[in-house]
């Protein structure tokens, strides 16, 4: 699906535009272990260039705090079309410890479309070298949402979501 | 001059590759790497220090009498295995997979909602008088003096009455 669009749109190498959104540089400094021989994310065509112009995807690190917000935003809009949005680490993808805090938005969904998810705090290189691959539908996904519900027979859950409703929402 | 080079050259033979194949090959996470949280429902008895010491509160239990919905937001989970420590029951661990990239958000996010009876370990569902034995038990879970009406969503209390509040209980408060 994803995989198959994005082979379509970028039969060659996609290159990196990097961009720190209020990151520790923990994200960062796994990065550019990507780009060492050792990983060598090169083999996939990928290369980190230092503008948005010339790339195909930005790699966003980081959860977007107000004031970087606008500007990741015209970072954006200054890459041309077709391109990729790579949220690398906890906080790029929900905000980590900041989730909730009046100063970090939480999240780089919040203000530019991404494409691939890459949680973890941070990311391993391997993580991160499988996300790139994902994006480009070299590998199938792997994680899964679960839902389990265990409850005696005869039990009427919808009262209780009732009483769902009046609690109030701390985080959700 | 030529014996230098030819010995650059058997350095050079020797050296090997050190690039990784993945993700055409498998790699493995070293023994002990935190990775993905996972859990069994079965043996939760939703205690809830989980969610008291998970630092971004990836974990959040909500109940209402004896019906506990337990919701893991695994796109901000840091993998610090504090849940594992704290889990008298080991319900919930780290696994070493570390491939967890997604296209979707939603993969990211788990639900268990489940059933218990009164637990006598946990002190869930009566609350201990006694200062000493709340002591022991820090990650007791209930409501506050005044909110017995109240339906409780966890974590609105710090762990000991005594604590100031202000310090231990980052973002909102217990009235909001």
């Amino acid at each position: 699906m994803i995989g198959d669009f994005y082979k379509k749109m970028f039969p060659k190498s996609i290159w990196l535009h990097q961009t720190n959104c209020g990151s520790c540089n923990g994200c960062d400094i796994e990065i550019i272990d990507v780009l060492t021989p050792y990983y060598d994310v090169e083999r996939l065509g990928m290369k980190l260039v230092g503008t948005p112009r010339h790339a195909d995807a930005l790699v966003i690190s980081g959860g977007v705090s107000r004031q970087v917000a606008p500007a990741l935003r015209r970072l954006y809009e200054a890459t041309p079309d077709p391109k990729i949005v790579i949220a690398v680490g906890a906080c790029a993808v929900g905000g980590n410890i900041w989730f909730d805090t009046y100063s970090v938005l939480g999240g780089a969904d919040k203000v530019v479309p991404v494409t691939v998810y890459i949680p973890g705090c941070p990311p391993r290189p391997e993580a991160i070298v499988y996300g790139a691959a994902l994006a480009l539908g070299l590998v199938p996904k792997k994680v899964q949402a679960r839902y389990e519900q265990h409850l005696p027979p005869g039990f009427d859950l919808e009262e209780h979501l009732k009483a769902w409703e009046d609690v109030p929402i701390m985080t959700r | 001059m030529f014996k230098a080079k030819l010995k650059e050259a058997v350095i050079c033979f020797g050296a090997g590759r050190v690039t990784l194949k993945y993700p055409f090959e498998p790699a493995f996470a070293p023994p002990k790497f935190r990775g993905k949280v996972e859990f069994d429902a079965r043996k939760c008895i939703a205690c809830g220090g989980c969610a008291n010491v998970c630092p971004p509160r990836c974990i959040v239990i909500e109940d209402v009498g004896e019906v506990a919905r337990i919701t893991l937001h695994l796109d901000r989970c840091i993998q610090c295995a504090r849940c594992k420590e704290v889990c008298p029951e080991d319900a919930i661990w780290t696994t070493e997979q570390f491939e967890t990239a997604t296209p979707d958000k939603a993969d990211l996010k788990s639900e268990m909602i489940e059933w218990s009876s009164s637990c006598q370990r946990c002190g869930r569902c009566f609350e201990i008088d006694n200062a000493i034995d709340k002591f022991s038990s820090k990650r007791w879970r209930g409501r506050g003096p005044g909110e017995e009406n109240k339906h409780g969503i966890f974590p609105t209390k710090p762990p000991l009455d005594f604590m100031p509040t202000g310090s231990l209980v980052r973002g909102k408060g217990d009235d909001s």
